[in-house]
Parts: structure tokens; C-alpha cells; sequence
């Protein structure tokens, strides 16, 4: 079975109550987003009904419907970095990866986000590449990070 | 018993009763948009403020606030007043082009609102949530829920395709004030446009027309004690054969 983990999550969330929100984010933490499977296994599972479970999944920011790509970029547009040019450095984001805020480019390598405030607004403008904080961004140094990430990389 | 005020009227009223269904026993009216007899409150539009005096100065949606002893209620205080204006003007803004919500607020006084319209202008859903509700509550199918959050907030089925769970019932449409959601029957199938989804129509056996999705008519078979062969006909045809042996209650199925 494809979601075997998921499975077992399910079942130990039965024997705590069928409380329903750790358990989508141990579930989100897994895959990295929300399986659609899964999810389906979560009504027949829990009597949760499909409609509760996609109206928690679209309400909070912190799951995912889609599979992210293998690199999360963030890009805050928190008050400090927006009024030091975030929006900039996130157009210039979606400019080279050639997407959207939210998406996730063709070859899977990349999804972005926005992100507001991360802690950090002494170093505004900031974006953040899986667990590495850049600083003091420019919208000319996202090309030279990027390139750290690649294809062939792991 | 409980003894309350009411707009300068005292009146007793059974425990558990909110203070909208104890002005309703005394013939006051209170204005609602979100509230129906048939679910449990909601208290989601605040159309239904009305201003407590005792236990301590407040307002309060008098559709989720059940009555207290000693009670002191203005259902159309200068305070509710004012308030239930902005809140129609709110919904203006929400539904400009709406003639329900139009009709509504300026039977309270409200002929435009200050507010700007943000795109809405074709926006009928006031988000009350009664389709939500009546189709969890009363259908139990819950084929469709409020999702997102903010401004993109919206009602759909989920990831917005057509929903196994949607019997094609219409309560939903039925339920809703404003006419936001649309269903068409064409030929041999029910649109629900809303909901993504389209559901073939059952003929009847004896006037051959199209009347109910059969999804709907195995989820009522299983409420209603029916003989089988009544939910093979319409309803029209049904009430000419079984008008005397139906109860009175189900012959409008
Ligand atoms: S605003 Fe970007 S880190 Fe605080
Ligand atoms: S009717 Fe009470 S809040 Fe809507």
C-alpha cells in the first residue's frame, strides 16, 4: 500500500479520539502535502466527512493539496521586508523559476510561497530555500542561489 | 418557566428558548438572514443583534441566545439600530446587485452602502451557510462545506468536482435567501451548477416524465417507509394513485 504510514497514523489518531487536526498535520509533515487518498481513508477511517476534511485542509496555510516540489522557497513579504522591497525579490523569484506564488515549477525541483515574516526583519529583505535564510536580499542574487539547488543536486 | 423582558413587555417563556423564538411567541418580529427553524443556530450575519440591559449591558445575536431570568431585551434600540445598519450595509457591499439584499435593507432603512464593492458585483452568497448546514443537518450528506479563508472564502464540494456525496436533493438550493445557488433540469439530467455536478433523472412509470435523480430517491427511501413502487412514479402521478392511503405528511414527496 502506497500510504502504509498514513495508515498507521489513522488507526493511533482512533485510539486518541479521532481528534482530527494533529493528525493532518503529522499526515501533511509526511508527505509534505495532503493526500487526496488519504484523506478519502480519513472519512471511511473516522466518519469525517470529506467536505469537513477539504474546508480544514483549504482553511489553514500550513497544509498542502499538492505535492511540493523538492525545494521550498519562501519568500517573506512580512512589513519589514515589504516595505524594504520583498514584493521585488518575490517577482524576481517567479521571474527565473518561471511560476507563480503557490506553485510548483514543471520538473518538481521548486514551489514558492510567500510568507509573512519569518523572525528575522533585521535582515529585510529575506527569503529562505529549504532551511537556509538569505538575507538582505537583492532581486539580482536569486539567480546565483538558485543555482546552488539544482537538478543533480542529493 | 423563565420571566424576561421584552421590549418593555414582561413575558414567560419555557427554559431553552432563545430570545428570538420568545419575541417571535409575542409577536415581535426580529430581522434574520442566516437563521432557519429546520437547524441549529448559527449566529452567523448578525442581522438578529438585539441589545441586552440586564445581566449587563450588550449586544448579542438573539437567535443563539437562550433566555435567562430576569432577562432585559431591546429588540430596536438606537444601539441595534445603528448596528443592524452596518451590517446591512456590509451585505450591500458583499451582494450589490442582489434584490433580496437590496429589498432587505431598505425595509430597515438602508438605501446604499459607503462601502466599497470589491468585485462582488455578481456575488449573490452572503455566506450564511444555511446550504451548508441543511445539507449536513437535515440531509446528512455534507456534500459541500465553506473552504479557503479571508477573501478567497467560498463554498464548493471538495477539490471542486462533481461530489459523490450531492443526491441532487436541491435542498440547498431550496434553503438559499438570495438565490445564489442554481439548478436546472434539463431533459434527462439535474444540473447543479454550483456543485459541478450533474445527476441523470429517473422517468416515471406512469406519465413517463423526468422528476428525480435516483440518487435522491434511494436516500429518501431509506427515511421514508414508502411502498416500493410509489418511488418508481412522480410525485404528481403518486398523489393521484395513493392520495388516500398516503399520510398526509409524505404525499408532497
Ligand atoms: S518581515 Fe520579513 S522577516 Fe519579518
Ligand atoms: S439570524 Fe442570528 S446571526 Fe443570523
Amino acid at each position: 500500500m502506497a500510504f502504509e504510514k498514513a495508515g498507521a497514523m489513522i488507526a493511533a489518531c482512533k485510539q486518541r479520539g479521532g481528534i482530527l487536526l494533529p493528525l493532518l498535520e503529522d499526515i501533511n509533515a509526511e508527505y509534505g502535502y495532503l493526500p487526496e487518498e488519504v484523506l478519502r481513508l480519513i472519512t471511511s477511517e473516522l466518519g469525517y466527512a470529506l467536505s469537513q476534511l477539504y474546508s480544514l485542509a483549504t482553511f489553514y496555510n500550513l497544509f498542502r493539496l499538492e505535492p511540493r516540489g523538492r525545494h521550498f522557497i519562501q519568500v517573506c513579504q512580512g512589513t519589514a521586508c515589504y516595505v524594504r522591497g520583498g514584493q521585488r525579490i518575490l517577482e524576481s523569484v517567479e521571474g527565473v523559476l518561471g511560476v507563480k506564488e503557490g506553485e510548483t515549477t514543471s520538473d518538481r525541483q521548486f514551489t514558492v510561497e510567500s510568507v509573512r515574516c519569518m523572525g528575522c526583519c533585521s535582515l529585510a529583505p529575506v527569503l529562505r530555500v529549504d532551511e537556509d535564510t538569505y538575507g538582505r536580499m537583492r532581486t539580482g542574487r536569486f539567480r546565483d542561489i538558485v543555482k546552488k539547488y539544482g537538478r543533480n543536486e542529493r | 418557566m423563565v420571566t424576561l423582558t421584552i421590549d418593555d413587555q414582561n413575558i414567560q417563556v419555557p427554559e431553552g428558548l432563545t430570545i428570538l423564538q420568545a419575541a417571535k411567541q409575542v409577536g415581535i418580529e426580529i430581522p434574520t438572514l442566516c437563521y432557519h427553524e429546520a437547524l441549529a443556530p448559527y449566529g452567523a450575519c448578525r442581522l438578529c443583534l438585539v441589545e441586552i440591559k440586564a445581566p449587563q449591558p450588550a449586544l448579542v445575536t438573539s437567535c443563539t441566545y437562550r433566555v435567562e431570568e430576569g432577562l432585559v431585551v431591546q429588540t430596536d434600540s438606537k444601539w441595534v439600530q445603528r448596528t443592524r445598519k452596518i451590517i446591512l450595509e456590509l451585505l450591500l457591499a458583499r451582494c450589490p446587485t442582489s434584490k433580496v439584499i437590496q429589498d432587505l435593507a431598505r425595509s430597515l432603512g438602508v438605501e446604499e452602502t459607503r462601502l466599497p464593492t470589491l468585485g462582488t458585483e455578481e456575488e449573490l452568497c452572503t455566506f450564511c451557510g444555511l446550504c451548508v448546514r441543511v445539507c449536513r443537518e437535515v440531509v446528512g450528506r455534507s456534500a459541500i462545506s465553506f473552504i479557503n479563508r479571508g477573501p478567497t472564502r467560498t463554498i464548493e464540494t471538495p477539490f471542486k468536482i462533481a461530489s459523490e456525496e450531492c443526491i441532487g436533493c436541491g435542498a440547498c438550493a431550496a434553503v438559499c435567501p438570495t438565490g445564489a445557488i442554481k439548478i436546472e433540469d434539463i431533459g434527462d439530467s439535474r444540473l447543479l451548477h454550483n456543485w459541478h455536478t450533474t445527476l441523470k433523472l429517473t422517468r416515471c412509470k406512469i406519465c413517463g416524465g423526468y422528476f428525480a435523480p435516483q440518487e435522491e430517491l434511494e436516500s429518501l427511501k431509506q427515511q421514508v417507509p414508502l411502498d416500493e413502487e410509489l418511488w418508481e412514479v412522480c410525485p404528481d402521478c403518486r398523489r393521484k394513485l395513493s392520495a388516500h392511503k398516503l399520510p398526509h405528511h409524505l404525499s408532497s414527496y
